[in-house]
C-alpha cells in the first residue's frame, strides 16, 4: 500500500514538474517573440562627407536611406557590398532616385576624406562617404547599435583590421530603422526590401 | 565553362574574342606551372583564379580561386607571394549571427583535405593582398605564387575582374557543384 501511494505521489510530482517546465518554455517563447520588436537603431550623429559637408541625423529626413559601416583596408566584404549597392541602384533606376546611400568609415585614422571620396566614387557617385573624429565615429556606431573593433595584425607591419557590422541598414524618411539587408541576401531579396522601404517612405 | 564579360571594359568584338583565349591561357598556364613546380605531380587542381578590381587608391585587394586535392593525403596552402603588393596572406572572413564581420589571417595556413575542393570566395576564405603598389584593373593578368606544404610552389595566373562580374561567375560555378553533389 505504502509503495503504491509513493508511486502515485511520484507520478503527481513528475507531472507537476513537466507542467512547470512547459509553462516556462511558453513564457520563454513569449519573451523571445518580444525581442523581435523593431530595435532602436539610428539616432543622433555628426559626421563629415567626402566633400567637407557636415551630415547629421537631420539629413536622413524626407527620403529613404541606406547606411553601411566599413573601411577601405577591407578587401572582401566592404567592396563586395558597395558593388552590390551600386547594382541595386541600377536595378531600381528611376524608382530609387530618392534613396540616399551613406558609407560610414569605422577607420577614420586611415580613411581620409580624399581616400574615402575616391573609394566610394568608384562604386557609385551617389554614395556619400562619412568620416568623423574618433568620438563622432563612436557616437554613430553606438546610435546604430553597430559594432567596430580594431584588431592588430602580429606581422610587424603595424597594420590592423576592423571587425564591424556587415549589414546594410534601411532607414525610412523619418530616419527610423525599417529593415536590414544581410551580406548573404540575393540581389532579388535586397531589391524587394528596398522597394518596400521606398513604398513606406 | 561560362565566361562573364567585365561590364563596360571590353566592348569591341575583337576583344570579346580575345578574352576567352586569355582566360583559357590563364587556366592552362597554371596547370603547366603546377606540373613544373610541383613535387606532387598534379594532385592539386586550381580553378577560376581571379582578383577583384579595386577602387583607385585602395590599399588592399582580394584573390579567389577553387583548390581541389585529387590526392590521397591532405595538403595545406601556407604562403602567398606576389610582386604587385607588399605582402599577401590567406585570410578568413566570418560573419556571426549578429551580423558582425571578422577577418583574420590563418596562421596555420588553409588545409585542402584529400579528395575535397576548398573554395575561396567572398565572405569566406580569400587571398589578402596588402599595400597594393599597382592597382589591379579588369582584364589584367597577375602572376601569384602559392606555396603548399606538399605540392610546393605553384605559379598561378589570376585574371582581374570587376567585383560584380566575378561574383556572378562564382555563383554559377557553385550551382554547378551543388547539382553534381546531389546527383551522387
Amino acid at each position: 500500500m505504502t509503495t503504491r501511494r509513493l508511486v502515485v505521489a511520484l507520478g503527481i510530482l513528475m507531472l507537476a514538474v513537466a507542467l512547470g517546465a512547459a509553462a516556462l518554455i511558453v513564457r520563454y517563447g513569449d519573451t523571445d517573440e518580444a525581442a523581435v520588436q523593431p530595435v532602436d537603431i539610428g539616432g543622433p550623429f555628426t559626421m563629415t562627407d567626402q566633400n567637407g559637408r557636415v551630415v547629421t541625423e537631420q539629413d536622413l529626413l524626407g527620403h529613404p536611406s541606406l547606411v553601411f559601416f566599413g573601411y577601405t583596408f577591407c578587401p572582401d566584404v566592404c567592396p563586395s557590398t558597395l558593388a552590390e549597392i551600386a547594382g541595386w541602384l541600377d536595378t531600381l533606376g528611376e524608382d530609387g532616385k530618392e534613396l540616399a546611400v551613406y558609407f560610414v568609415t569605422v577607420d577614420p585614422a586611415r580613411d581620409t576624406a580624399e581616400v574615402l571620396g575616391q573609394y566610394a566614387g568608384y562604386f557609385s557617385p551617389r554614395i556619400v562617404a562619412l568620416r568623423g573624429t574618433t568620438n563622432q565615429t563612436d557616437q554613430i556606431v553606438a546610435s546604430y547599435k553597430a559594432y567596430a573593433k580594431r584588431i592588430e595584425l602580429d606581422d610587424g607591419t603595424g597594420d590592423y583590421l576592423m571587425d564591424h557590422s556587415a549589414a546594410v541598414y534601411l532607414m525610412d524618411d523619418k530616419g527610423v530603422f525599417f529593415d536590414a539587408i544581410t551580406f548573404t541576401a540575393t540581389p532579388e531579396e535586397a531589391v524587394a526590401k528596398l522597394r518596400r522601404l521606398i513604398a513606406a517612405s | 565553362m561560362s565566361l562573364v564579360e567585365p561590364r563596360g571594359v571590353l566592348t569591341e568584338p575583337i576583344m570579346s574574342f580575345l578574352r576567352p583565349l586569355a582566360l583559357a591561357l590563364a587556366l592552362v598556364v597554371p596547370a603547366m606551372a603546377a606540373q613544373a613546380h610541383s613535387s606532387h605531380d598534379g594532385d592539386l587542381e586550381l580553378d577560376h583564379p581571379w582578383i577583384a578590381e579595386t577602387p583607385p587608391g585602395a590599399p588592399t585587394a582580394a584573390g579567389y580561386l577553387e583548390i581541389t586535392n585529387h590526392g590521397d593525403s591532405p595538403d595545406r596552402l601556407l604562403e602567398v607571394r606576389c610582386s604587385f603588393a607588399d605582402s599577401a596572406d590567406v585570410h578568413e572572413v566570418v560573419i556571426d549571427d549578429a551580423g558582425t564581420m571578422q577577418m583574420r589571417p590563418l596562421p596555420e595556413g588553409l588545409e585542402i583535405p584529400a579528395g575535397a575542393t576548398v573554395k575561396l570566395h567572398r565572405g569566406s576564405f580569400h587571398l589578402m593582398f596588402m599595400h597594393v603598389m599597382e592597382r589591379p584593373v579588369a582584364g589584367d593578368m597577375i602572376p601569384v605564387t602559392l606555396v603548399f606544404e606538399h605540392a610546393g610552389e605553384v605559379g598561378v595566373m589570376f585574371t582581374v575582374q570587376k567585383a560584380a562580374d566575378g561574383g556572378m561567375d562564382m555563383d554559377h560555378d557553385m550551382d554547378g557543384e551543388m547539382e553534381m553533389e546531389s546527383g551522387q
